[in-house]
């Protein structure tokens, strides 16, 4: 939204916004919690009310046509897009294109965590999304793996909830996470966080039973029973569409390789948000992002 | 009692599916029953999909023989069902010229059961035909008629068949106990058997019992509990685990064929596997255990798998890895067990069904047929089987101008739901249409979920479409059957 925004600021008059989702806003939807705007707006926000300030901005603008629930499922170098929503397949050309597809996950399967494969293990963002959008719990007793913010904030959730999170494993010897996140979710709530510590092994046939932890410095172990596990292990730009297009990608990070910020190895096509490198503050996200809309109007002038 | 069949098949595997699948030609009453939520959640859902041309099997084995009858049979059922099957072939690679003569002898084996087309391939052919092998590798057997097959929609797509022709599928009914009438004398109206069920919910565990003339044992890893019933107690099934690692689609083309390396004489050892759906697998390792519901997959057997295959292609990234299962061998000693028992008149064991049981499946099913007109029944055939049925729709299969028709019928295959693989709302209501319960029989059918972000993405939506189709709350709603819940509570009917 920020990109459209400063985009049409910078001149540009006939801009398609296409989301995939039913409303606006990205991830900001499902997380509750303040911290967000702190230095773009100066004021303490939840992220729905960080988004809410740019759905408004969208809103007012005439020439941002927006499209939900479209989903791009195809794109070529030439900037040709291919998207899906209910009833209709379109294909259309971009003179300029912005990529903000965010960010998806790290999985259990991509950390190698053995054992079994009952309900409860979930990623921690998907945890998130169902307790506070869709109002279900979807456990009692967590072990949240990695001390990532997300990991963090989703350990006071579950609190909040009135679930009890047997503690938060952490297989480095500090934590990713912001300083005030350790304090305001783990330490408020006396949860023990294990630093240099793995999951060796999840257990439970048909729901989880129990984990088996491990200290990676004398390879001690005990066990921790609990119904559910949490993932929250890291996040990895999604950058499938732009792959397709043969843009060139970084295999570690799934980030485009690039010289430049939103820049990528096709002319014309800009990466920005999550989906350019995984940021820890929306604020950033925003700053990048209104460059990536200017960068794209002044592309499009030099093809004048 | 509750109902009379003529023939109860035990179990909802491929096996009991493909046997189910054959005798609804005829003019019978008959059940199958599983104690799953679903068809196919057991062996058949985790091993490696392979249809087998038939190397790798002792010449004179039971095993051998219903292997190569069964690799033709697949491709021609597949073709009648619309279920992919894809002849990609397979390489069995030897490092050094001293193996020639074991992998020479492995070609008169199989050519002996008779293995068409096979051929011994040198370095050069195989640099032109797959890149990514080793260069180490001195010469392969290159057999053309290998296949894959998914192997759980395959187990569907069979059983829908059957249904379509009359065959009664109870899910959640586990066989408890067999009771045999005294009389050996086979009557026209009456059952021999007694077999008594516990049915699904587990809170209102409830009891059912069905008569029926003649059973047949399909129970994969439980035969031996299920013989043991009517007095055999000849066999025990052991279980062989297997380990298996999934690669993401974007390497569907780490290899052009099925990459095997010499056999063992307990395993065909680490393989590179084709799938139907474009990942690309390895594995899968073969471990003796005791405990039959042991699903777990190791630290150890990840390495195993990963040195065993970046043997055969280096290429192989640990990174590449989206996902892992472990599936178990139901052994009953060196081959399949497949018998009337005569102290048990209309009995039949099909156990002790390892690998191939997957490729053999319906060639079983014909020699169980043979075996049931052996021993008594004089099946007629009906007028009409239908043999055909209309291949299930995948946007990841078809085009986009077919897509773009589609949606002028029903604009919800626009509206997609799994991200990784492009799978619409429109499939995931079909697939419930078509029997799915739980979010795994989502999967299965489907797709979604099974791509690189595992669900993240498209749990919670696939959630809401089951509880509106299935008219049940969201806190209902399981990955595979009772005691797998997805969720613990739901806040908004609590408040509400
Ligand atoms: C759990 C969590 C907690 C956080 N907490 C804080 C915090 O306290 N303070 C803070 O400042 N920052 C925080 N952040 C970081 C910040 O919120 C995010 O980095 C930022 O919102 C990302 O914005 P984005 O637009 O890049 O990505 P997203 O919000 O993910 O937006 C990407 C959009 O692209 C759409 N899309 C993707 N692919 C397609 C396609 N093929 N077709 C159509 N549409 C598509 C998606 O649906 C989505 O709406 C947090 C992030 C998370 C995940
Ligand atoms: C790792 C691995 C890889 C393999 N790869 C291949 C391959 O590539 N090619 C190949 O041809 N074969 C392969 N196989 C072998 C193949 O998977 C099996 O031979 C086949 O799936 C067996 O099917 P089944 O129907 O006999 O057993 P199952 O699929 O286990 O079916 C038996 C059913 O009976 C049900 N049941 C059990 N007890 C009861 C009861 N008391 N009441 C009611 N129902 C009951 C079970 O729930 C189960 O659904 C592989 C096996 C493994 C483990």
């Amino acid at each position: 939204m920020a990109a459209a925004v400063a985009a049409q600021k910078a001149g540009v008059k006939d801009i398609l916004l296409l989301e995939r989702d039913q409303y606006l806003g990205g991830i900001l939807n499902q997380c509750i919690h303040t911290g967000f705007g702190l230095h773009h707006f100066k004021k303490d926000l939840t992220g729905p009310e960080y988004a809410d300030r740019f759905i408004k901005q969208i809103e007012a603008i005439r020439d941002i046509e927006v499209s939900l629930k479209s989903f791009v499922v195809r794109l070529t170098k030439d900037k040709i897009l291919t998207y899906l929503k209910p009833g209709k397949l379109e294909e259309i050309k971009a003179k300029a294109l912005i990529m903000a597809t965010g960010c998806r996950e790290r999985t259990r399967e991509m950390t190698h965590i053995s054992g079994t494969r009952p309900a409860g293990i979930y990623p921690a963002g998907l945890a998130q999304k169902m307790i506070n959008i869709e109002g279900l719990l979807p456990g009692k007793e967590v072990v949240i793996i990695g001390s990532g913010d997300i990991g963090l904030i989703m350990a006071r959730r579950f609190t909040l909830e009135g679930a009890k999170v047997k503690a938060v494993i952490e297989i480095q010897e500090k934590t990713r996470g912001l300083i005030r996140n350790v304090v305001q979710c783990l330490e408020d709530f006396s949860i023990p966080l294990y630093f240099r510590h793995r999951i060796a092994k999840i257990y439970g046939k048909d729901r989880v039973e129990k984990v088996l932890v491990e200290n990676t410095v004398n390879g001690e172990t005990f066990e921790l029973p609990c119904d559910t596990v949490l993932i929250s292990v890291g996040l990895i730009p999604e950058n499938e569409l732009i792959e397709m297009a043969c843009v060139e990608i970084d295999k570690k990070t799934n980030a485009p390789v690039s010289k430049e910020v939103n820049k990528c190895s096709i002319e014309g096509i800009f990466v920005c948000g999550n989906s350019y490198k995984v940021y820890d503050l929306v604020d950033n996200v925003t700053r990048d992002s209104v460059k990536a809309g200017q960068m794209a109007a002044e592309y499009l002038k030099g093809l004048k | 009692m509750r109902a009379a069949y003529d023939i109860i098949i035990i179990g909802g595997g491929v096996t009991g599916a493909a046997i189910a699948r054959e005798l609804s030609r005829y003019k019978l009453k008959i059940a199958l029953l599983e104690k799953e939520a679903e068809l196919a959640f057991g062996v058949s859902k985790s091993n490696s999909g392979i249809i087998h041309p038939g190397t790798q099997n002792p010449p004179n084995s039971l095993k051998g023989r219903l292997c190569v009858q069964g690799n033709k049979l697949t491709k021609q059922i597949a073709k009648e069902l619309g279920v992919d099957f894809k002849e990609v072939g397979e390489l069995i690679v030897i490092f050094n010229q001293a193996d020639l003569t074991r992998l020479l002898e492995i070609k008169k084996e199989a050519e002996e059961l008779g293995v068409g087309g096979l051929r011994i391939v040198d370095r050069l052919w195989l640099r032109k035909h797959e890149p990514n092998l080793n260069p180490e590798v001195y010469a392969a057997l290159y057999a053309p008629t290998a296949g894959i097959i998914s192997p759980y929609r395959w187990v569907y797509d069979l059983a829908e068949n059957a249904a379509r022709n009359g065959v009664e599928i109870f899910l959640e009914h586990k066989v408890i106990d067999i009771r045999q009438s005294g009389s050996l004398r086979l009557n026209a109206a009456a059952s021999r058997f007694e077999v008594l069920c516990s049915q699904g919910n587990r809170e209102v565990n409830s009891q059912v019992s069905l008569g029926a003339k003649y059973i047949i044992n399909a129970a994969g890893l439980y035969a031996d509990e299920i013989s043991g019933m009517v007095g055999i107690n000849d066999f025990t099934i052991k279980p062989r685990k297997g380990e298996e690692f999934i690669l993401d689609k974007k390497r569907e083309y780490l290899s052009n064929h099925i990459i095997f390396p010499l056999p063992s004489p307990i395993s065909k050892g680490i393989l590179v596997i084709k799938t139907s759906d474009g990942n690309p697998m390895i594995g899968p390792t073969a471990q003796e255990i005791e405990d039959k519901e042991d699903l777990s997959t190791s630290d150890e057997g990840l390495k195993k798998v990963l040195e065993g295959a970046k043997r055969m292609i280096p290429s192989i990234d640990e990174n590449d890895i989206i996902s892992y299962f472990a599936g178990l061998r139901p052994t009953a000693g060196k081959d399949f067990i497949i018998r009337h028992e005569d102290k048990a008149p209309g009995f039949i064991n099909v156990a002790g069904i390892q690998s191939p049981g997957l490729t053999s499946a319906p060639a079983i099913a014909l020699m169980v047929t043979n075996l049931l007109k052996n021993n008594g029944l004089k099946p007629r055939k009906k007028w009409f089987f239908q043999k055909y049925r209309q291949r299930t729709i995948h946007l990841f299969d078809i085009p986009f101008n077919k897509t773009k028709e589609l949606m002028k019928e029903d604009p919800s295959y626009g509206e997609i739901v799994c991200r990784c693989e492009m799978v619409s709302a429109k499939e995931v209501r079909d697939a419930i249409k078509r029997g799915a319960r739980t979010l795994d029989g989502i999967k299965f059918r489907t797709r979604a979920q099974a791509g690189r972000c595992h669900g993240g993405f498209c749990t919670t939506r696939i959630m809401k479409i089951m509880a509106e189709e299935l008219n049940i709350p969201l806190t209902e709603i399981t990955k595979r059957g009772e005691g797998s819940e997805i969720v613990k509570e739901n806040r908004d009917s609590r408040t509400a």
